[in-house]
């Protein structure tokens, strides 16, 4: 069954200038789609796009069929049904993505309460529970913490609690990874991996990252300014690359990859 | 925030000591606004004679009985100055509240219009500030009469069009930031993103803005009720007892050095407040940036 149907979708400034043209994918439901690009390539704006979310002054033609509504033109109401319900977002840079006032166990709270009603010490339960599941140390005092007392790499997890929280049939990842260190990262995708899969949640992972993207998804679609180049599975992308752009890409990583093990070699 | 940010911050310890100074400003400002409004609450439970007890000599110096000596109608000054405590309290706390309602409510609102309606909003905001506080305020009194009441709608509404516009400005500034997208990705709603997520980040600095408004609304009432707008006689409205001992200043100063005292203590006092609120609520201590 078909959990996200993007068809057509271009994303306009308010200038007229294309930042998305033409794109079109789908993602099923329990499926896990990667969308790798480079910085500038429209990715996080299709992300946006999903949840009816582009800011101010940008238009989008095309269609967005998302757990069978139509995003593209919804109204507010709508939209705010579909946003957590069918599809919550985990940011790239965690500090930002957390209101810096409020204390972290409020955080994860606020979804989880709206999803299921709890209230009081139930709902605290729920949210020490929600973030344990996250594997957070000590959920107690990471829930009475603000956001800059915990790190990079906890925030993050709250972050992602507080997507989960919501239950949504799909899970968009942008390019979760990428404000966290290297040994952080590979634990978050890891975490993220098994926690998706436990919830049997589709996933909509965005990156720059082929190396990153290959580790969680089945297949990959590959954007370039702003257009489809290329799409398949995770093996034939990598394997092998049709386009110009995704050799290039495949082969920058290699020789990132080989750099790595060069170094590491005793 | 960025590692450099990090290593760029001061070790905890200056940030300790920065903060004990800091607070000692709020605690001044504290201090001398608690004696004003130490002098309010008392008047509501003790008075050295009657308001209108016109038994004393007239202008009569400190002393003899009266502490602070009389007006030229023989009333004790000092039950004049507590009972004019009490509607300096009044007027700032009531304009500052009637600013806030007003001002946020347009703020807000100002911040969400687009197009056409958030140009006439900010173009009439803009006007409204053009105009000084007190010609607004006097054309307000004039339309009604000349009450405290009518003196506090005024100095409120005028300060409103201020207040609205740093919101207008602070919310829109708010709104681009990540974790408001993030909660409307979770599926919060306008009103609750509003009031959960917006209102508490505009707050540090709205505080602040408002305890001076405050120091302002108390001013402009003073001003008001010395044109004789204000709060219309028998009461003592610091203001008006300038006014009135303004023709004996030379015979009977302590009629207005004592509210013009009070007057400088109580402003001086919230604008430390406000000054101290700043440091205290300021981002440093909390890794927070605005």
């Amino acid at each position: 069954m078909t959990l996200l149907d993007v068809h057509g979708l271009t994303v306009r400034t308010a200038d007229g200038r294309p930042l998305v043209s033409n794109l079109s994918f789908t993602v099923a439901g329990g499926e896990r789609l990667g969308l790798i690009g480079e910085s500038g390539s429209g990715k996080s704006l299709t992300t946006l796009a999903v949840l009816g979310l582009l800011p101010e002054g940008m238009s989008a033609t095309g269609s967005v069929v998302l757990a069978g509504t139509q995003i593209l033109g919804a109204r507010e109401k709508e939209l705010t049904a579909v946003r957590g319900r069918d599809a919550a977002v985990v940011f790239q840079e965690p500090l930002t993505a957390l209101d810096p006032l409020m204390r972290v166990g409020r955080q994860v709270a606020g979804p989880l309460a709206r999803r299921t009603g709890l209230k009081g010490g139930r709902l605290r339960a729920a949210t020490l529970d929600a973030l344990a599941q996250v594997r957070l140390p000590d959920p107690e005092r990471i829930a009475r913490a603000f956001p800059h007392e915990i790190s990079g790499g906890q925030r993050q997890r709250v972050a992602l609690a507080a997507a989960l929280a919501c239950e949504p049939a799909l899970l968009i990842a942008d390019e979760p990874t990428t404000a966290l260190d290297v040994s952080v990262q590979a634990e978050m995708l890891g975490l993220i991996d098994t926690l998706v899969r436990e919830r049997e949640m589709a996933v909509l992972f965005v990156s720059h990252d082929l190396a990153v993207v290959a580790k969680v998804t089945d297949r990959i679609l590959v954007m370039k300014d702003g257009r489809a180049v290329e799409e398949g599975t995770v093996r034939d992308v990598v394997v092998a690359p049709r386009q110009e752009y995704t050799r290039n890409l495949v082969a920058s990583a290699r020789t990132l990859e080989s750099a790595l093990d060069l170094r590491s070699a005793p | 925030m960025t590692p450099t940010d990090l290593l760029a911050r001061p070790a905890e310890p200056a940030t300790g000591r920065r903060s004990r100074r800091r607070s000692a400003t709020l605690v001044l400002g504290c201090v001398l606004t608690g004696l004003v409004a130490l002098l309010a609450v008392v008047s509501f439970l003790w008075l050295p004679y009657s308001p209108d007890d016109t038994s004393g000599g007239r202008l009569a110096g400190p002393g003899d009985g009266h502490l602070l000596g009389t007006d030229k109608l023989g009333r004790d000054l000092l039950t004049q100055l507590m009972t004019g405590a009490r509607i300096a309290f009044g007027a700032g706390l009531g304009s500052v509240s009637v600013a806030a309602l007003v001002g946020v409510t347009l703020g807000v609102l100002a911040a969400f219009a687009q197009g056409w309606l958030d140009d006439t909003l900010s173009a009439f905001l803009d006007i409204l500030i053009a105009f000084p506080t007190l010609l607004l305020a006097m054309l307000v009194v004039a339309a009604r009469s000349a009450t405290l009441g009518s003196a506090v709608l005024a100095i409120g509404l005028a300060q409103s069009a201020v207040v609205a516009r740093l919101v207008r400005i602070l919310v829109k500034r708010v709104l681009t930031q990540d974790y408001i997208t993030a909660a409307r990705t979770s599926g919060t709603s306008w009103p609750r993103t509003v009031a959960g997520h917006v209102l508490p980040n505009i707050w540090p600095t709205l505080v602040v803005n408002l305890a001076l408004q405050f120091g302002l609304a108390v001013l402009a009432e003073a001003s008001l009720s010395y044109l004789g707008l204000g709060a219309p006689p028998p009461n003592a409205s610091w203001g008006r007892l300038l006014q009135e001992a303004q023709a004996t200043f030379t015979t009977a100063p302590a009629g207005a050095l004592a509210p013009g005292i009070l007057l400088v203590l109580l402003v001086i006092g919230v604008n430390l407040i406000a000054d101290g609120l700043r440091d205290v609520l300021d981002p440093a201590g909390r890794g927070r940036r605005t």
